[in-house]
């Protein structure tokens, strides 16, 4: 019985993962820090790799879909993030085991680590048969741990492991200080003093008193003064030290592989699902996106760029959302408007549900269909260089050149303000030539432009414009709608604002 | 152990709080006078007179056993005086053993000095032991008889021998025995200290015993600083408990001298502030209180100690008979001495309720379940809203505050206003109040209101009268009596204008003039 993983079904492979970087996309889109966000704290499950490989089938987002469905449940969530908890306090004590010095000491923490592994993995077995599991992913892991959990080996192991812990805590003794010297002996049925004192003095005791006890400092390791006392308390105690340490050499591979797989790659949904509740206090929703591979027909609903969500949800600042759709035959949203108005949020919006959909992962939205693409390309401008003007455009185009080489019918194509570093007629002459080549691969695009009229080229484009507040138009919204670019948004507000729109005016010259 | 001197059962509690109108009754009834009367200068019986005159219990039982209390305070005065120094003498010793701060730090440091307090500790104990072997037969409360017996039960010589023995043995001469076991990473934990047996052997068996044991040892090496370090860290953890046990006994054994003080205290006030009344000649008694449930009032020579104690001569008395009455309506003369009967009146039902004695040859009431004062205030200059408005809503304050069973006392309350309005408000007020099971000390110069219900003929009210001899002399009296639509203002004023003042008719409702300082009308309340 094997188990292959909890975020790939059999069709996907998860081979070499771990090589892998970042897309080029991440940092024009904000992803790096997003999934820096998102893995902030589980460092030691080293889960970016998994976030730099986008799915390439339905089925395979699918998979996770329903893994995520099932973690939904905050019963199910618990029990693997109870599991990994002692999982991660299990390697604790074996990183602690290998620090310390002397070596019962060792010893000891070894066999609190296998006596936890051992808890944890009974504790899983027994909740997941509790809980509503529904995914192809979570049946065949618990499958595949409650044999584990029942096989002969696992039984003895915890066996042996429970015995030792028993004899160990039965062991007592007792040191008599007398100036420099120590004695140990076997415990007596000594009466406890500290008892006999106390109960000397209750006849007084009023009300609650202070608190002496001193504290003293806790860390796991032992002076030379405690190690010699233990050396000597093996020697009243021989046969448990003699079996703990027989121990320790045969259940030196105590750890299954798979579960510890398991217990890194199920991360991957614990750090995103704790990701997505940040939002849910500022009522910011996540759905699960219906993703195709065929149709280019996409949409979505109080979308929001969730990279600026972040930020903005620690200041308690608004997060603005957007909705957008692309119905056949259309595939382009061109934007313009105001600067500083939500274009290129808008952007990286589109970018971002893409990519996150790609991942089998819910996105920031109500409600979203997204497409499965193969190659997501992006094109932002760069820092502005006044000294080599000639030299950027070159290097834009370049790169333009090389997207539309790569790209392929299914390919989404992401280009924010290209072509500044040029004439306002060279711009909409290169704009034009560019966005011709993108209807002509049929490729779902944003582009970002100044550029108004570039906003109307065709049925395949759709018009997006940033607003601004119609009562005071240095107000941007960060809204960002579908309408004809006229480049007339500033103007119409400030209109408005003076009761001076072709309806206003009628209204008050009627009147 | 516990003195349970102010209760049966239960300690003295110094934490209460107390009530919200604290403030107004301190002020109204002059309750600092009597305060600093019981104090005698001693910051301490200050407060916890005023705790325990504010703190009232209404339980007839609970009265009456403090008054037993005080009642062997006033027989045996010396005695009293004595336990109380002893309490103040432990208490003040402990303060001057001082180890330095570090000492919070190590458990053998918290030893030494809780051993320490804890001899000189014991040193107060045997003082009181003595105390009540040697006079605990003179009383008879059973406050204090409680209080022998207890000590003599609770200290007798064998247990004073055992606290002793453990004050040696935890010198450790012989050596810091502790048990442990293994924890986390087989680090020894759970270091408790254990009594070795055999301990009560003699020094020859016991080192024979040490030898036989089996067991293994080491020592550490002289230079060694590092392991000594380490050797008596071990060897606190093992005392950490022990030291934890001590310090705290100290601090609870502490903490019954402080009862046992606080306790003490209030009644040293009252031997106090007994003293000084004698001293005048002037009557106090024990009074009597009435079962709950049922209205009682009735008074003889009742006077109000606070001016007692404030003037040279003796002050006039009244008698008042009010049992089963809800309103007590008093009017009449200026200067007459309402006032002072109402507040001697709040003071006695204030005293019986902390068991103390009261200012008055007898009396008897009902215990209360708070005594609230509304009295008539002068203007103050702070204060935006007008004398109305501030009247009405220190009433609203006192009525978050009331409940069925409690006392007010309203000195020319709503006189702030015109007669007729006044008079509109209070009879609304009252009303609600007498209907809710409150009782009412109402003093009032308005004729509408007092006469109004007056004519109601209730068989719940009574109506008192300031006297006045036909000449216009005060007598400083109260006699039962119809209330007049005159409230003699016109006396005064010619008292005070001379008899050239008569060319100036007075109304015949002295309202407008009845404001003399409160000291002045007070001074006149002499016999």
């Amino acid at each position: 019985m094997t188990f292959h993983s909890i975020l790939f079904d059999g069709a996907e492979t998860s081979t070499a993962i771990d090589e892998r970087d970042a897309p080029a996309c991440f940092a024009d889109l904000n992803l790096e820090q997003v999934i820096d966000a998102i893995t902030a704290g589980k460092e030691e499950y080293n889960l970016k790799p998994f976030f730099h490989a986008p799915l390439t089938t339905v089925d395979a987002i699918t998979y996770r879909h329903e893994v995520l469905r099932d973690l939904e449940g905050d019963a199910v969530f618990g029990y693997i993030t109870a599991f990994a908890q002692e999982m991660r306090a299990m390697r604790d004590h074996l990183a602690q085991a290998d620090r310390l010095r002397y070596k019962y000491q060792k010893q000891g923490w070894f066999l609190d680590a296998v006596a936890i592994y051992c808890e944890a993995v009974g504790r899983l077995a027994h909740d997941l048969n509790l809980g509503d599991i529904r995914s192809r992913g979570l049946l065949a892991f618990r499958e595949y741990l409650t044999n584990y959990a029942e096989s002969d080996s696992f039984k003895s192991l915890v066996a042996e492991t429970t015995q030792l812990e028993a004899d160990l805590s039965g062991v007592r003794y007792c040191l008599n200080i007398k100036g420099n010297s120590v004695k140990v002996t076997a415990y007596d049925s000594e009466a406890d003093y500290s008892a006999e004192v106390e109960r000397t003095f209750a006849k007084f005791k009023q009300g609650a008193v202070k608190d002496y006890r001193v504290g003293f400092p806790g860390g796991p390791d032992m002076n030379h003064v405690e190690a010699r006392a233990l050396d000597l308390v093996t020697r009243l105690s021989p046969d448990i030290f003699l079996a703990l340490n027989e121990y320790c050499e045969r259940q030196r591979e105590y750890l299954d592989g798979a579960l510890g797989t398991f217990d890194r790659e199920v991360h991957f949904y614990v750090a995103y699902r704790e990701y997505v509740d940040l939002f849910k206090p500022a009522g910011l929703p996540f759905c699960y996106p219906r993703v195709s591979d065929r149709s280019k027909e996409v949409y979505a609903r109080e979308a929001f760029d969730v990279a600026l969500a972040n930020k903005l949800v620690r200041k308690n600042a608004s997060v603005v959302c957007n909705d957008w759709y692309l119905k056949n035959p259309e595939r382009i949203f061109t934007v313009s408007g105001p600067n500083q108005g939500g274009k290129t949020t808008f952007a990286r919006t589109f970018g971002q549900l893409h990519y996150l959909a790609s991942l089998g992962c819910p996105v920031p939205g109500r409600e979203a269909q997204l497409f499965l693409f193969d190659r997501l390309f992006t094109h932002f401008e760069k820092e502005e260089d006044l000294t080599n003007l000639s030299g950027k455009l070159e290097d834009d185009l370049m790169r333009i050149h090389e997207i539309l080489e790569r790209a392929t019918g299914n390919s989404l194509v992401i280009m924010n303000e290209s072509f500044t570093s040029t004439t306002l007629r060279d711009a909409l002459f290169l704009g034009k030539k560019v966005l011709e080549q993108i209807v002509q691969l049929d490729l779902l695009c944003v582009y970002v432009t100044f550029v108004d009229e570039l906003a109307n080229l065709g049925e395949t484009t759709v018009s997006m414009t940033s607003t601004v507040e119609p009562e005071n138009p240095a107000v941007r919204t960060y809204k960002v709608v579908r309408r004809a670019a006229d480049g007339l948004a500033y103007a119409a507000a400030i209109a408005e604002k003076y009761g001076l729109t072709y309806e206003g005016l009628r209204g008050r010259i009627a009147a | 152990m516990k003195a349970f001197l102010m209760h049966k059962d239960r300690d003295f509690d110094l934490q209460r709080e107390l009530p919200t109108n604290e403030g107004a009754l301190t002020q109204d009834l002059e309750l600092n006078t009597l305060f600093a009367a019981m104090a005698r200068g001693d910051e301490f019986l200050f407060e916890m007179a005023k705790r325990a005159v504010l703190s009232s219990l209404d339980d007839p039982e609970a009265i009456v056993y403090r008054q037993q209390v005080v009642r062997d305070c006033l027989e045996q005065p010396s005695i009293v005086r004595e336990i109380y120094d002893v309490a103040v003498e432990a208490l003040e010793a402990e303060k001057k053993i001082f180890f330095g701060s570090f000492s919070l730090h190590y458990p053998n440091a918290i030893l030494h000095r809780a051993v320490a307090v804890l001899e000189l500790l014991v040193g107060a104990l045997k003082r009181l032991r003595q105390i009540a072997d040697e006079h605990a037969r003179e009383f008879q409360s059973e406050g204090f008889t409680e209080l022998f017996e207890m000590i003599t039960g609770e200290l007798g010589d064998e247990y004073l021998h055992t606290v002793e023995d453990h004050l040696r043995e935890l010198g450790f001469r012989r050596g810091v025995l502790i048990s442990a076991e293994l924890g986390k990473g087989n680090k020894g934990t759970n270091y408790l200290l254990r009594r070795p047996i055999n301990t009560k052997l003699g020094w020859r068996e016991r080192i024979a015993s040490f030898g036989r044991s089996s067991g293994y040892s080491f020592q550490i090496a002289d230079r060694d600083e590092a392991g000594a370090r380490a050797l008596s860290q071990l060897r606190d953890r093992g005392i950490n408990l022990v030291a934890n046990a001590a310090a705290q006994s100290t601090d609870h054994i502490l903490s019954f001298f402080s009862m046992l003080r606080a306790e003490l205290a209030f009644y040293a006030g009252c031997l106090n502030l007994h003293e000084q009344l004698a001293e005048k000649g002037e009557p106090t008694c024990f009074p009597i209180p009435s079962a709950p449930g049922k209205l009682a009032l009735a008074v003889e020579g009742l006077y109000d100690a606070c001016l007692a104690l404030e003037l040279q001569e003796t002050v006039v008395g009244n008698d008042v008979s009010a049992d089963e009455k809800v309103l007590v309506m008093i009017t009449g003369a200026n200067q007459g001495g309402k006032s002072t009967f109402l507040r001697g009146l709040g003071l006695a039902q204030l005293m019986m309720q902390c068991g103390m004695f009261v200012a008055a040859e007898s009396f008897r009431a009902n215990p209360c379940d708070g005594v609230f004062t509304h009295f008539k205030r002068e203007e103050d200059v702070t204060m935006k809203s007008g004398k109305l408005d501030e009247e009405l809503s220190r009433m609203s304050d006192i009525v978050n505050e009331l409940t069925p069973n409690c006392i007010l006392l309203c000195n020319e309350s709503f006189a702030a206003t015109n007669e007729r309005e006044g008079s509109e408000i209070a009879r609304q007020i009252i009303r609600a109040l007498l209907d809710s099971g409150i009782k009412v000390f109402f003093v009032t110069h308005m004729f509408d209101l007092a006469h109004g219900f007056y004519v109601q003929r209730m068989d719940a009210a009574l109506f008192l009268r300031a006297e006045r001899e036909p000449d216009g002399r005060r007598t400083f009296r109260l006699v039962e009596g119809e209330p007049l639509p005159t409230s003699y203002g016109e006396d005064v004023y010619r008292r005070v204008f001379g008899p050239a003042g008569q060319a100036t008719p007075a109304a015949t409702s002295g309202v407008g003039m009845d404001a003399p300082a409160a000291g002045e009308s007070r001074r006149d309340a002499v016999r």
